[in-house]
């Protein structure tokens, strides 16, 4: 599974109702609908990915997240997942509002672009980082918005979102108390548990 | 080649029959006393009996949806590219039924059957029937076969609306629902279109007010016309530009044919038929003509235009949904103008607003309406995808 949903399958209580903004495979709403008996619904574009949400009994939904979640009513879910996808939206802090007016709480991840490499990068080379964990060039990415965990604080705030737990850790999972101390600089991914002021 | 008994068809077939001397009370009030029902099955019914499929049909379909009724039937039935041995509704996992409707011309007891109250052809005095009436006679038929739930009820166009008249009616009754090319009731467009196919029925000399059975005729021209007008509609502007430009000239591509070949190469400077698209659409209409009872077309277009599940919901059709567990596929395709993917995301929306379980894929497709007919990948995918993880569930071998 991957890191950011190894910790945030911790926040879902049992038979709760998911919505997931981005599903891919649907293998956390799989994982859910088994240990949790989760009862979700994948929002995905993605042909191959649908395909495999389907395969695995994943209920999924062919629906463009940049068109907006107005078809969905409010209060209709326990939890509404952003996981990796905050980054490739049109508008992300549209997005989010929808995000806690149809769940009681939001999840979100994102990759930190104030990560000491992402600066080390951008300080060194002069050009928009590109790496394994970000491997598009600026031209043909499809992350057209990325932030730092500053920048998601601050909107948080903005928003009069309360932020019920945030976590920043590495790829591969690991957080340390120096990623707490500095999370802005230390963090690869921010993992955000959010809920309606 | 005559006929194909290749794996992946289920190869002859026999449509079976039962008579069911039970009264039906249909939508409109009047009684139907008793009925026969023709029907075929193919794959075998397990033990338990969970492992059933009824397949609905569409406006012009019936009870033949797959392999061949003898070895030189040139045709397969209806629906030979979705049902068969490893195919999206796989009979070597399903048990499947399909039937023919009320108000058919299959078999089915329906317009063209003799009353047997007066002797006579039921003709124009045959009830209207509606999506509901249907629905309950497959649920007589589905009793009759000792069947208490269906793994799946499946359809496309009309089929579809029967497909979510199923949820609605008997929620307890199925354990998924897969809907394809439908819409949630027909629009005042949908309308028009089946109103002119009427007229064109109505007004045809022969049509004897119904009665023409009693008269020895028909009406061929009405219902040629009604197919040709229905035809257009279940194709899309880009399908017909393919399959009727191909010719290629030294000015001119295939893009830029419009789809404006010529059937005899040059213009008649006459009203004859100048183009294949005339040609074709002549030939479609006549074939269905010979072939399909004018009052039954006139009675599955009503069951069409009449078809609204939300007018016992106050207009609301998620209330409709909010009972059962059944869980919905949805399909829709990007060309389809008759019932397009805005009318199968209204129940999308519908079904989400009531809670339910729900899988929506939007395909990618040139073909129009007619594509939930053509093997498409994407779409077979899907539908395969589904209803093989619902056979998995069901045997209880599901990860």
């Amino acid at each position: 599974m991957r890191p950011d949903l190894e910790i945030i399958q911790k926040w879902i209580e049992p038979n709760s109702r998911v919505l997931d903004l981005g599903c891919g495979d649907g293998d956390l709403l799989h994982y859910l609908k088994t240990t949790k008996q989760a009862r979700g619904i994948g929002l995905e574009i993605d042909e191959e990915n649908i395909q495999h949400c389907i395969e695995n009994g994943v209920n999924v939904i062919e629906q463009n997240l940049d068109q907006g979640l107005s078809n969905f009513q409010s209060n209709s879910f326990d939890t509404v997942l952003l996981a990796q996808t905050l980054q490739a939206l049109s508008n992300p802090d549209q997005l989010i509002d929808e995000m806690l007016r149809i769940g009681e709480k939001g999840i979100i991840t994102f990759p930190n672009f104030g990560n000491w490499k992402s600066r080390l990068y951008l300080a060194t080379k002069g050009r928009m980082p590109v790496s394994k964990f970000m491997p598009h060039q600026w031209y043909d990415t499809p992350n057209i918005h990325f932030c730092t965990v500053k920048d998601f604080d601050a909107l948080c705030r903005d928003k009069n979102i309360k932020v019920l737990t945030r976590t920043v850790v590495d790829s591969q999972l690991k957080g340390s108390w120096a990623m707490k101390s500095w999370p802005n600089f230390l963090g690869e991914i921010a993992i955000y548990h959010i809920t309606k002021d | 080649m005559a006929t194909d008994l290749s794996e992946d068809s289920v190869g002859i077939v026999e449509p079976q029959q039962i008579h069911i001397d039970e009264p039906l009370t249909l939508r409109s009030g009047k009684v139907l006393p008793a009925c026969d029902i023709v029907y075929e099955t193919y794959g075998e019914l397990n033990a338990e009996k969970t492992n059933a499929i009824l397949v609905c049909h569409a406006l012009s379909g019936d009870h033949h949806a797959a392999g061949y009724h003898a070895d030189d039937e040139k045709k397969p039935g209806w629906w030979e590219t979705c049902i068969g041995p490893g195919k999206a509704i796989d009979t070597n996992l399903f048990f499947v039924v399909s039937m023919n409707n009320l108000g058919g011309c299959g078999g089915t007891t329906g317009p063209a059957s003799v009353n047997p109250e007066t002797g006579k052809y039921w003709g124009p005095d045959f009830p209207v029937v509606t999506v509901r009436d249907w629905v309950k006679s497959q649920a007589m038929l589905m009793d009759r076969l000792d069947i208490t739930k269906w793994a799946a009820v499946v359809g496309g166009s009309l089929g579809g609306m029967q497909v979510l008249r199923w949820a609605i009616s008997y929620p307890d009754r199925l354990a998924n629902a897969v809907c394809i090319a439908a819409a949630p009731k027909l629009s005042a467009q949908n309308i028009a279109f089946n109103e002119v196919a009427r007229q064109s029925i109505t007004t045809d000399p022969n049509f004897h007010d119904g009665y023409y059975l009693e008269h020895g005729t028909y009406p061929k021209q009405g219902l040629t016309l009604a197919r040709m007008v229905g035809h257009i509609t279940y194709l899309s502007d880009s399908a017909m530009r393919a399959k009727f430009g191909k010719t290629l000239t030294d000015f001119e591509s295939e893009a830029s044919n419009f789809g404006r070949d010529l059937r005899s190469g040059k213009l008649s400077f006459g009203f004859n038929v100048d183009f294949q698209v005339e040609s074709y659409l002549h030939y479609q209409g006549e074939r269905f003509s010979a072939n399909f009872d004018a009052n039954t077309y006139l009675l599955m277009t009503k069951a069409l235009d009449y078809f609204d599940p939300s007018v016992d919901y106050d207009g609301d059709l998620s209330k409709a949904f909010s009972y059962g567990n059944c869980k919905f596929l949805l399909v829709s395709f990007s060309t389809d103008w008759r019932f397009p993917p805005e009318r199968s995301r209204e129940l999308v929306n519908d079904l989400l607003n009531a809670g339910r379980e729900v899988t929506y894929v939007e395909v990618e497709a040139d073909q129009g309406h007619d594509a939930f007919l053509l093997p498409i990948p994407r779409y077979i995918n899907a539908f395969k995808g589904y209803l093989d993880r619902v056979h998995e569930e069901m045997s209880g071998n599901a990860s």
